[in-house]
């Protein structure tokens, strides 16, 4: 199965966030293909690489990019809500990139399923 | 059609909303805060048994445990993120946020 | 209707204005519609909120997007659920909303529902 996931809120504040890479992981495992994460809402704060949890926390971003890296599942963050919200090119995580709105109806289109994850 | 609600339904309308929509046999999945709902014995037990007459109930079990909740509901059915993956395979997915 | 259409149902749930996914569903809205995807929009609970008549955003520094939705047909968004439910409980009726919807119960919406490939709540 061929899986796109929109995360609507932002690292931290909520649980989505972790919930979508739980998600995300076990799909893998199993053998399924997450062909991306699109970042809407203050999902989009997922994506800047300024984050500095502290050491005995998750990292949020940090997994987010490896996973982009180690299973080429990519990370999108909406150009609109990344503007609102000053999220930028020059901060963006490795394996992350801006996109348009267009990129997650491409999508929505072209998995089988597209999960929401948010608030 | 899968349906997950991942808000307490002490805090939010998003349970008894998606019960009105819910079409016979279609599965729901409690995450996050949603698992407060399936908390055996709370004011939501009855609607929990209710729902389950026509759809089977589930709740992602690391949310139940990461909150304390050993006591589920009669019948509600706890499963893992490969569990989640399962049911996402099986249906479309509709997310009452 | 062709093979790589797809059923996609936006769901509205929250009242504009107090956040911001209304207005960012709207904007997700009004660029899926250029695609040619089986659209739909379903108020539902304070999502019904969103079509109410009279809102004036000016005092809270906001731009009004209540006439957008009137401005969807002009998109080829025709397909406006509103759950009858929602509406009577906030005392609302039709007369109330901005725009020319279905006014349709819960099984009806839920019915609609289940045939959706992609369903976004906001």
């Amino acid at each position: 199965m061929n899986i796109g996931i929109l995360l609507k809120e932002g690292p931290y504040n909520h649980q989505a966030a972790d919930t979508a890479y739980k998600f995300a992981e076990a799909a893998i495992k199993k053998g399924h293909t997450v062909d991306a994460v699109f970042l809407y809402n203050d999902g989009v704060i997922n994506a800047t690489n300024l984050t500095d949890p502290p050491q005995d926390d998750r990292n949020i971003a940090a997994r987010w990019s490896n996973m982009a890296k180690e299973h080429g599942v990519e990370i999108l963050a909406c150009i609109a809500a990344s503007k609102r919200r000053g999220i930028t090119d020059d901060i963006m995580i490795e394996g992350g990139s801006i996109t348009g709105l267009g990129t997650l109806t491409d999508i929505a289109i072209r998995n089988d399923r597209l999960l929401t994850f948010g608030d | 059609m899968l349906h997950t609600i991942n808000t307490s339904p002490f805090e939010s309308p998003a349970m008894e909303e998606c019960i009105r929509f819910v079409q016979p046999g279609d599965p729901v999945l409690f995450i996050e805060n949603g698992v407060y709902a399936v908390q055996n014995g709370n004011r939501f037990t009855d609607a929990i048994a209710a729902l389950q007459k026509t759809s089977p109930v589930f709740a992602l079990q690391p949310d139940l445990d990461a909150r304390g909740i050993s006591s589920v509901a009669p019948g509600v059915e706890g499963i893992g993120y490969d569990g989640f993956v399962d049911l996402v395979e099986a249906h479309q997915v509709n997310s009452w946020l | 209707m062709e093979d790589n259409v797809k059923k996609i149902m936006h769901v509205m749930r929250r009242a504009p204005h107090g956040s911001i996914y209304t207005y960012e569903g709207l904007e997700m809205i009004l660029i899926m519609a250029a695609y040619e995807q089986d659209l739909s929009i379903a108020f539902i609970g304070d999502g019904v909120y969103a079509l109410k008549k009279n809102q004036n955003t000016e005092g809270i520094s906001m731009k009004g997007f209540a006439k957008t939705f009137m401005a969807l047909d002009g998109y080829d968004v025709e397909k406006l659920y509103v759950d009858r439910v929602s509406l009577a409980e906030r005392g609302l009726t039709e007369d109330d909303l901005l725009v020319d919807v279905e006014l349709l119960d819960s099984a009806e919406i839920g019915r609609r529902m289940s045939e959706q490939d992609v369903v976004i709540h906001h």
